[in-house]
């Protein structure tokens, strides 16, 4: 649905990353974890499309600005990194947002009392907080984080406040272990965790590392994409990925706006 | 009063002058959640070809100020899974639905206007010349007069729907190409589509796009569109619907002025999924306003 959206809160929570909190109407308390929001920064034409972002969380609260009961909120993460982002960084309480949201598939939970890894990196962890809000309801849930360096790696006390298990990696060793993500989950996975589902959302560079890593372990892998997007709602074609059996001849694109963001990974082609 | 916003365009009756571009609707059921589809003129499709088209590989846009470069590459379900299983939802609309056709070769836009000569929920045909056609010899049927008139006159041969010719700003003179289609038959004139263009990583020192030059939508174009929309006009005594960088109903009313009767809404859709709607609504407001009875007063009604 289209609807606007008063910021209630906007925080840097690491250098050059913030975690946005702004009302949403009532229905997006149904949102599933996994799906995600298109942004409009301003009512002008720069920048001129929408940006996505993943849902970090949604819930409810008592606004102090009116009484007007429980109110339902949506949170998304973000990571400055051009013009957008830099405009969304300068909001303040009580800025409006045009939003389109929900939109997209979101994460299939799999069945309680399964153990479930989930696998971030940078900003692809925030899909991942909504979606263990939910897992660790039912499930004993472990998080694997990689960033470059400790201001990369995000939220973890959020996790842990959870009761999420986490193990880190950053590439210059500031934060955990120094190395990949997948490397540290392949190196854990090797050393007996086991886990019915892996959840995954980050750079395509991870993604298909994890994938590759459940084509080896033969565990069940759900992954979200990001992905350059006009309009998220399946109409410009210019976030597509090949299906597993694209071939020019035979077409097979996937929308990740529409079809995913959440794909089984064995329904895409990795290259 | 309530102003008349109707319109006609080659005998199709239109409630507003406001239509969906080409490849910025999906199949018109994409935007049923956001807007009511039966508040504006006309449904114009994704074009559709002879076979599935994959398309182009990815990255495949990109934003530039005022505007996005797009290289889809065309990508459609193609013509017989769009009778299948597009046209079902169309059937249930009560707006006109025009089809909008690509082929590889002279000889495929005539098969796909005879197939959708039969198609009852196509009120008319939107012939998409202003992509490159390499099956002839480099020939590029939205830039060569000659060539254009060739799928013109095929097009109108194989169906007695109107057809509208979609004709690209990549040219020299648009008054010749606008000739040239009128001449062959043509019902109405649609333009602009995209102008070519590119952009590049300097980091990276690559190209953005997969397939390194695109087609340039949004408001950066809107001036060369309202300038090509007056010079056709004033050239070609067919009407013509007017394209580009529409954002608002203002940019709308401005192509109306310049001689257009009926305008299509592009890159606002990706924007504002209700962007159609919204300009349509307010068109119609700018006109109680203003006291203009009919909309059809504005039409190349620009003063010198």
């Amino acid at each position: 649905m289209q609807y606007k959206a008063m910021v209630i809160s906007n925080q840097e929570v690491s250098s050059g990353y913030y975690r946005l909190r702004m009302t949403a109407p009532k229905e997006l308390a149904e949102a599933k974890p996994g799906q995600f929001v298109m942004v409009r920064v301003n009512n002008s034409i720069d920048p001129l499309l929408r940006r996505p972002f993943g849902i970090f969380d949604v819930g409810s609260f008592v606004p102090e600005y009116a009484d007007v009961g429980r109110q339902t909120y949506l949170e998304i993460l973000y990571k400055v990194v051009g013009k957008g982002t830099a405009m969304l960084a300068a909001l303040h309480h009580g800025d409006h947002l045009d939003m389109l949201a929900p939109l997209g598939k979101g994460f299939a939970p799999g069945d309680a009392g399964e153990e479930k890894i989930l696998v971030g990196g940078g900003v692809g962890l925030a899909p991942l907080y909504y979606l263990a809000k939910e897992l660790v309801k039912n499930s004993r849930v472990h998080l694997f984080v990689g960033g470059r360096s400790r201001e990369d790696v995000l939220c973890i006390t959020e996790f842990e406040r959870l009761g999420v298990e986490t193990y880190v990696a950053t590439d210059d060793g500031t934060l955990g272990e120094r190395g990949l993500v997948t490397e540290v989950l392949e190196k854990q996975l090797q050393q007996g965790a086991t886990a019915k589902t892996i959840f995954a959302c980050g750079p395509y560079p991870m993604l298909r590392a994890v994938a590759a890593i459940a084509g080896r372990t033969r565990i069940p892998c759900q992954v979200s994409l990001e992905a350059y997007m006009a309009c998220g709602v399946g109409a410009c074609l210019g976030c597509v990925m090949k299906g597993r059996n694209h071939t020019e001849a035979t077409p097979d694109y996937r929308c990740v706006c529409k079809d995913g963001p959440v794909f089984d990974y064995q329904e895409l082609q990795w290259d | 009063m309530k102003p008349d916003m109707s319109v006609e365009i080659a005998g199709i009756k239109l409630r507003n002058p406001v239509m969906t571009a080409s490849g910025t609707f999906g199949y018109g059921k994409e935007f049923a959640d956001y807007m009511d589809l039966e508040k504006i003129g006309a449904i114009i499709t994704k074009g559709l070809s002879l076979r599935p088209k994959a398309g182009n590989p990815t990255p495949r846009i990109v934003e530039t100020p005022g505007g996005m470069l797009n290289a889809i590459g065309l990508q459609n379900v193609g013509i017989e899974a769009f009778i299948a299983e597009k046209a079902p939802f169309l059937r249930t609309i009560n707006t006109p639905v025009i089809a909008n056709l690509y082929g590889n070769t002279l000889e495929e836009y005539g098969e796909l206007a005879r197939r959708l000569d039969k198609v009852q929920e196509v009120a008319a045909v939107e012939v998409n010349i202003s992509c490159p056609n390499v099956k002839q010899g480099g020939i590029v049927f939205g830039t060569d007069p000659r060539a254009a008139a060739e799928v013109v006159a095929m097009v109108r041969e194989a169906t007695i729907k109107p057809v509208i010719v979609k004709l690209s700003p990549n040219v020299t003179d648009i008054v010749v190409m606008a000739n040239a289609c009128a001449e062959a038959g043509a019902d109405a004139l649609s333009l602009i589509n995209t102008l070519t263009g590119m952009a590049i990583d300097l980091q990276k020192r690559r190209p953005v796009l997969a397939n390194v030059t695109g087609g340039l939508s949004g408001p950066a174009i809107k001036p060369v569109a309202l300038r090509m929309v007056w010079q056709v006009a004033r050239a070609v005594k067919l009407p013509i619907i007017g394209i580009g960088g529409i954002m608002t109903a203002n940019d709308a009313l401005e192509f109306l002025l310049a001689g257009a009767t009926a305008v299509q809404i592009g890159t606002a859709n990706f924007l504002d999924p209700a962007a159609a709607q919204t300009i349509a609504m307010e068109m119609e407001r700018y006109l109680a306003d203003n006291g203009i009875a009919d909309v059809k007063e504005l039409i190349g009604a620009l003063r010198y």
